[in-house]
């Protein structure tokens, strides 16, 4: 009996043996090596224009079998009242103001007892029917992708298109899973370790710079753990030391994207925990700064150390997501005004997300992280474009909200997103009476 | 967002509120989905913040103000009634129902419009548009772009040219007056859809 099954065990073993010897190999000079050299090798564009051509496929079945079946496919999103003007109301204000400085006081008196009306209709339409209540859902998708957690309608449609489904499936969870947890595991174990080795090194050139290789290798290693494909544009703006990034909120993914095509000062509360090891061990090998959660309170403190970093050039330009809270990828709301009082030069950065492969959008009421990052390594790939805007300093007689919305405005426009403002910013006197704050 | 099975029962006194105010019944219904939309809570009624969250209105020179409308008679909360009482003044002037002789006159009169329109710029009630509300305005609407003395001229200018009785304010009928010739249909109603 025993002979019997020993060299099958054996078999086995050796099996497995192989396959993870190759298994690793493979993940070594494909995806480690070249992320250390920040070299790729072209094969996460060749997944993703493959993908496309899939997802193609799927969604003219889909639609095929919709209309075969008369279902309503896409959800209506919600019923239009009222027919609105295509200008925003910011677009409006500016010509009016703009020709009211120009011309002489006689005309610019024409203004005013009829303006009211018109205000006032552009508010009341805003009541009736506006954008904000579709903020806070993903974005819903014209083609599948392949995920049913994108489309809500999802209906058997065929047999094939199931089978696609399930095979997908298969290869989600099965390969691209595991393979992106290990990458995961390694990145960040090695950020931890290497950046405690390099932590012990007296301060000087040689550790800035093997700091900087460090972080970016790290990062470049989560990076493929995602299967983030991204594009950057304009790197010629860059962030320099002794400057401030600013970049729209879209998920936690975010800092990672940053972070892998440059090195960054960050800024945050200490965590506890797994990310509280992190926080500590990367600040051993570069200054970033974290506060402590009762020290997040002290606006004056946290502004102060914020200019004394920004005013000592040799260190690295901080990176600062002024957005309360993860934003569905459409939008760009209030930044606060903290990160502008300071007066430091602003790099703004754009990031946006192409929503057909994997929704990044996280809705923390909803989903904690693990689940997050769970469903983010589940995805197809993640892709995104990164714009790098010229920088932005604040102009003579400008405030800091005044600022702050400038970059925003910048930011908006560029990345394709629907500029929101959810505060009464610096419009001055809404002549709101005593009884509100 | 409403099925739209949803029926006229759902909103109290529908039949009372498409008379007084001229909305259709769909346009009710509407109104009623978005009501409840804004209503984040489900509370029946809507407050003060309720309206804040809205970008546009945020944004607008006297968002403040309009609020202010729903909210006119000092209470903290608007029900579905007086939201569409005061939304129904910018519905376009139906210039055949006064043929038909009724009585009650609608919200989206030229005179409630004008009325309206009066008592954004009144803040305190006191029947009279004062200089001060009036630069108050001038300041939200012109902001940055004019320097406050080019602000107070054009508030004297207009206060010149509106004030007929010269007791350096503006009542609502010198108001309704420096605008008779004003086509306040066209700017003053939104355009509903079908």
């Amino acid at each position: 009996m025993e002979l019997f099954f020993n060299p099958f065990d054996n078999l086995v073993c050796i099996l497995l043996g192989i396959s993870f010897t190759v298994w690793f190999t493979l993940l070594l000079v494909f995806i480690i090596v070249p992320a250390i050299f920040g070299v790729s090798f072209g094969i996460r564009r060749l997944y993703m224009k493959t993908l496309l051509k899939v997802f193609e496929w799927a969604t003219l079945r889909i639609e095929r079998g919709a209309k075969e079946k008369n279902h309503l496919l896409y959800k209506p999103y919600s019923n239009a009242i009222i027919a609105k003007e295509p200008t925003s109301l910011e677009e409006e204000i500016k010509e009016i103001r703009r020709s009211g400085s120009n011309k002489d006081l006689d005309s610019a008196t024409e203004f005013e007892l009829s303006d009211i009306f018109y205000f006032a209709r552009r508010g009341v339409e805003s009541i009736m029917d506006d954008e904000v209540t579709k903020r806070f859902t993903a974005e819903e998708l014209k083609s599948w992708n392949l995920l049913t957690r994108s489309n809500y309608n999802f209906h058997y449609i065929s047999l094939r298109l199931t089978v696609l489904w399930g095979l997908g499936l298969l290869i989600r969870y099965g390969f691209l899973l595991p393979l992106r947890v290990t990458l995961a595991f390694t990145g960040v174990g090695l950020l931890v370790f290497l950046t405690s080795v390099v932590g012990l090194l007296p301060n000087g050139r040689m550790k800035n710079f093997l700091s900087e290789k460090v972080h970016l290798m790290c990062y470049r290693i989560c990076v493929r753990a995602l299967t983030a494909i991204i594009t950057y544009h304009d790197s010629e703006n860059k962030p320099k030391n002794g400057g401030i990034c600013v970049a729209n909120h879209t998920s936690p993914i975010d800092v990672i994207i940053l972070a892998s095509d440059g090195c960054y000062a960050m800024v945050g509360q200490i965590h506890g925990g797994l990310m509280g090891v992190i926080q500590r061990s990367m600040v051993k090998a570069c200054p970033h700064i974290w506060f402590e959660r009762s020290e997040v309170k002290d606006r004056h403190l946290v502004a102060k150390r914020l200019s004394d970093h920004v005013e000592d050039k040799s260190k690295l330009p901080i990176l600062i997501f002024p957005e309360g809270t993860c934003i569905n990828n459409t939008s760009v709301m209030m930044f606060k005004k903290g990160s502008f009082e300071i007066g430091a030069t602003v790099y703004p950065v754009a990031i946006k997300y192409d929503p057909r492969f994997g929704d990044a959008f996280w809705n923390s009421s909803k989903f904690g992280m693990v689940n997050y990052l769970l469903r983010m390594m589940s995805s197809w790939a993640i892709v995104c474009s990164v714009w790098y805007l010229p920088p932005m300093s604040r102009e003579e007689g400008e405030d800091a909200v005044q600022f702050a919305n400038r970059v925003k405005a910048a930011i908006a426009r560029q990345g394709g997103l629907v500029d929101l403002l959810c505060k009464p910013a610096a419009i001055g006197a809404n002549g709101r009476s005593a009884r509100s704050s | 967002m409403g099925s739209s099975s949803s029926s006229r029962n759902k909103i109290p006194n529908a039949q009372e509120l498409m008379h007084q105010t001229g909305f259709s019944s769909a346009h009710l219904l509407r109104l009623h989905d978005r009501f409840e939309s804004l209503d984040r809570d489900n509370r029946g009624y809507l407050s003060p913040d309720d309206f804040e969250v809205l970008g546009g209105l945020a944004m607008n020179p006297i968002g403040g103000r309009i609020i202010e409308a729903f909210f006119s008679s000092g209470q903290d909360t608007v029900d579905f009634s007086s939201f569409v009482r005061i939304l129904a003044h910018f519905r376009p002037t139906d210039r055949n129902r006064n043929k038909e002789g009724t009585q009650q006159e609608l919200p989206s009169s030229r005179t409630r419009k004008l009325k309206f329109a009066f008592q954004l710029y009144d803040l305190d009630r006191d029947g009279k548009i004062s200089r001060e509300e009036l630069l108050q305005v001038l300041r939200a609407m012109l902001g940055l772009q004019v320097t406050e003395e080019q602000l107070q001229s054009i508030a004297e200018r207009a206060i010149q040219e509106a004030d007929l009785d010269k007791d350096d304010a503006i009542s609502f009928d010198e108001f309704k007056k420096s605008l008779e010739k004003m086509d306040i249909d066209t700017k003053m109603s939104v355009s509903f859809l079908k």
